[in-house]
């Protein structure tokens, strides 16, 4: 079996992987960060939004042996020990989920956002934004306004 | 998914050479559609060649007269590139319209263009700028490349290395996205092209992205919205799907004209 090494969370890893592991099984099912979440499997609904080297994408749509060398960041990965990432605290304090089954997605799609297009967020460009993050229950008025809030907190926060 | 074997090139010669040695290979560009179809098995292949260290088929290049892009350039890099925004315009919002942020950070050009889904964006702009498609055995007119759905001229073996856009007088596209997916369910780009003028619909025929002659010529003659309302546009070659019929196809295929020369004329005023 092919070798893979990587960075999750700060901390190297290295794995064999069957070449056909898609990253999301590897971080589930190998190293047992099942925060990550698969809602679909088909790349429709972003409940398995990863960084890798900086960037969100669908961790269900990447081969865990593409991401060699790469920097990849989880749910796991974002908040300070006990403390939440400003942008997890943001999520709670406005209601931002219900189930919790689209969050840890939404979040890492929230935060890969403001790295893109910085913290002060209109809520027409939160919605745009949000396309590929799908939720069953909220109704997304609260994401939005999660984001928006969470965005503004990491301003204050430029290593977050 | 079923079992393959992985394997990585760094550069486009190299990616070549493997799979004719392998004999039966797919590439892997930013996977948002080879994936997928795997996972469908719609797609069957016992080796995967990732493409993903090919730095030499990324960049954006402003020439004169020209914009060259490389094949593996992401859809979030031609969106949000400052150069491109003054030299191209129409393609960084058209790449900006792709799918969502998340499929826009891995999905490519290149990747676009050689899958030719019969619903995707950028074989409207090739086609709609008269472009050229970049390959390891030469070069492709747009206008010989798109051959039919998922088909192109490509020959085995054979990738693409970029697409080099003629910059047009003015040109504009305009997407009718199926609201789940984000594909167009009719897409039509108008180009002032330096040959003439250039209308490429995507999303609407059946054979794939189609150059829309009549609509051509009504507007050479005439280039206003309502010049289109004469305009022929057969039907019988169009989609029927759950998601739209061919009437319905052709009547947005009409509306998304109209609002692409609206544009353009708004733009120039
Ligand atoms: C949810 C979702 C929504 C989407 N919405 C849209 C949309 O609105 N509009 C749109 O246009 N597209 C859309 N797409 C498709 C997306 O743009 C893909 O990124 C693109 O079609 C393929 O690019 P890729 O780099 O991911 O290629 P891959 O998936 O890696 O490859 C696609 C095909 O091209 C071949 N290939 C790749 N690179 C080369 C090369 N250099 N030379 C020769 N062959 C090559 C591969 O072997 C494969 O057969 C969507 C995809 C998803 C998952
Ligand atoms: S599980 Fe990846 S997009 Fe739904
Ligand atoms: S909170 Fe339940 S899916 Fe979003």
């Amino acid at each position: 079996m092919p070798l893979v090494n990587m960075t999750v969370n700060g901390r190297p890893v290295a794995r064999e992987v069957e070449a056909n592991t898609l990253l999301v099984l590897f971080l589930r099912e190998t190293l047992r960060l099942t925060g990550t979440h698969v809602g679909c499997d088909t790349t429709q609904c972003g409940a398995c939004v990863v960084h890798v080297n900086g960037r969100a994408v669908k961790s269900c749509t990447t081969l865990a042996l593409s991401c060699e060398d790469a920097e990849v960041v989880t749910i796991e990965g974002l908040s300070d020990g006990e403390a939440l990432h400003p942008m997890q605290a943001a999520f709670r304090e406005h209601h931002g989920l219900q189930c919790g089954y689209c969050t840890p997605g939404m979040i890492m799609s929230a935060v890969g956002m403001v790295r893109r297009l910085g913290t002060d967020l209109d809520r027409d460009t939160i919605r745009d934004e949000l396309e590929g993050n799908i939720c069953r229950c909220t109704g997304y008025q609260n994401i939005v306004e999660a984001i928006r809030a969470g965005a503004l907190a990491m301003a204050d926060r430029p290593d977050a | 998914m079923y079992p393959f074997d992985y394997h990585r090139c760094a550069s486009a010669e190299e990616a070549k050479a493997l799979l004719a040695e392998l004999g039966d290979g797919r590439l892997l560009a930013g996977g948002q559609s080879l994936l997928p179809m795997m996972k469908l098995r719609f797609v069957m292949t016992g080796n995967v060649i990732d493409l993903r260290d090919c730095e030499e088929l990324r960049g954006i290049d402003i020439g004169s007269g020209a914009v060259t892009i490389g094949a593996m350039t992401r859809h979030v890099d031609v969106a949000s590139s400052k150069e491109l925004a003054t030299a191209l315009p129409v393609l960084a919002e058209l790449a900006g319209g792709i799918g969502d942020p998340l499929v826009r950070a891995q999905g490519t050009m290149g990747g676009s263009i050689a899958n030719n889904d019969p619903a995707a964006d950028y074989p409207a702009a090739c086609l709609g700028l008269g472009a050229t498609i970049l390959t390891t055995a030469g070069e492709i007119a747009a206008d010989d490349f798109f051959l039919g759905v998922f088909e192109t001229a490509l020959a085995e073996g054979e990738l693409v290395t970029g697409v080099r856009y003629p910059v047009p007088a003015a040109a504009a596209y305009m997407k009718f996205r199926h609201p789940a997916s984000r594909f167009a369910l009719a897409g039509v780009f108008v180009a002032r092209a330096m040959d003439g003028l250039r209308i490429a619909v995507t999303g609407a025929g059946s054979q794939g992205v189609f150059r829309w002659h009549e609509a051509e010529a009504a507007l050479t003659a005439d280039f206003a919205p309502e010049a289109l309302d004469g305009a022929e546009l057969d039907t019988s070659d169009l989609n029927s799907d759950i998601h739209a019929d061919a009437d319905y196809r052709g009547h947005l295929v009409r509306v998304m004209a109209a609002r692409a020369v609206r544009k353009i004329l708004a733009a120039n005023r």
